[in-house]
């Protein structure tokens, strides 16, 4: 029997069951084939993290989007005042920060596809976890694609023709 | 020894009989003043369809808009005012971004409301949190939908 602790006062007990083929359950997709006992921390896998992150993206374009619908606002104003806000656009700080957006897009899109497979197609939820590490593989993929794209000026700027 | 000593009757119950009956208890799905009728319609399926459907649509309209503005043909550093004029000049843009704005505001205020709710515990600070959410929605919608239609490209 093992005990782990929360570190905010809990104590949360973990006992080992008896395995899936010993119990005549069909295999868990657990390595260790060992059911965990409910009342155990939740500690979750892959599709945990995936929530975690669509949830932190999703955030994140958010608050872009608002301020970006502002900033392109300014095109009412006068075009210098929208070509002065533009040029910070330019900048390598904000730059670098673009290529953080189109990560964050393409991560949210790619794995927002995943979750309309898991919703809707018969076996979406059974290969959740392979297409999960599709959508980092073909997002991997596009972020090196768009680094020299979106970064390239930046680079120019900071380190010479 | 009498026959109704042999039934065990619990403390609450043992009161209760025939000149002594038990109150009523409203079912809780009774319908009150304040609610006449079955008031229970089936928003959170929509709005969960919406944000699938809105998803689909919105992969294509934004990452169409970063190649535009971020990848092709030298990235952001050919925006300005007249790159803007430009594309505002075509129909086509015009409803592409008006699409965009729409989908996007309106998929991404039902995931923050989703986010708020999961995590403001309190009545009252999801209750306003979601209001000022809300407001900002909508005059940012607002406010973009009048700049696409109302962008003058001889504006000085």
């Amino acid at each position: 029997m093992t005990r782990r602790y929360d570190g905010r006062g809990r104590w949360s007990v973990i006992r080992p069951g008896p395995t899936d083929s010993e119990a005549g359950r069909p295999l868990s997709p657990h390595p260790e084939g060992i059911s965990v006992p409910a009342g155990t921390l939740y500690r979750g896998r892959e599709g945990m993290w995936s929530w975690v992150a669509h949830r932190v993206t999703g955030v994140t374009i958010f608050f872009f989007l608002f301020v970006h619908v502002l900033d392109t606002a300014l095109v009412r104003v006068s075009p210098e005042a929208y070509d002065t806000v533009i040029a910070s656009y330019k900048t390598p700080l904000v730059s670098l920060m673009e290529y953080g957006l189109v990560a964050a897009v393409l991560f949210h899109a790619l794995n927002g596809l995943r979750l309309i497979a898991v919703d809707f197609w018969g076996n979406g939820p059974r290969y959740q976890r392979q297409m999960l590490w599709t959508v980092m593989g073909i997002w991997l993929v596009l972020m090196a694609g768009a680094a020299y794209p979106v970064l390239h000026h930046a680079a120019e700027i900071l380190f010479g023709e | 020894m009498s026959v109704e000593s042999s039934v065990d009757l619990t403390a609450s119950s043992a009161a209760y009989g025939p000149d002594n009956p038990a109150p009523v208890i409203e079912p809780p799905r009774a319908r009150t003043k304040r609610t006449p009728r079955n008031r229970r319609t089936n928003f959170e399926m929509h709005a969960w369809l919406f944000m699938r459907l809105s998803g689909i649509v919105l992969v294509v309209l934004v990452i169409g808009h970063l190649l535009i503005q971020l990848v092709l043909d030298g990235g952001v550093s050919r925006i300005g005012f007249a790159f803007v004029a430009g594309r505002w000049a075509s129909p086509f843009w015009q409803v592409w971004d008006l699409l965009m704005l729409w989908l996007a505001m309106i998929h991404g205020t039902n995931g923050m409301r989703t986010v708020i709710n999961d995590y403001a515990e309190r009545d009252n600070t999801r209750f306003w949190l979601k209001m000022l959410l809300y407001t900002a929605s909508v005059f940012t919608i607002l406010l973009g939908t009048l700049v696409i239609f109302t962008f003058d490209p001889n504006i000085r």
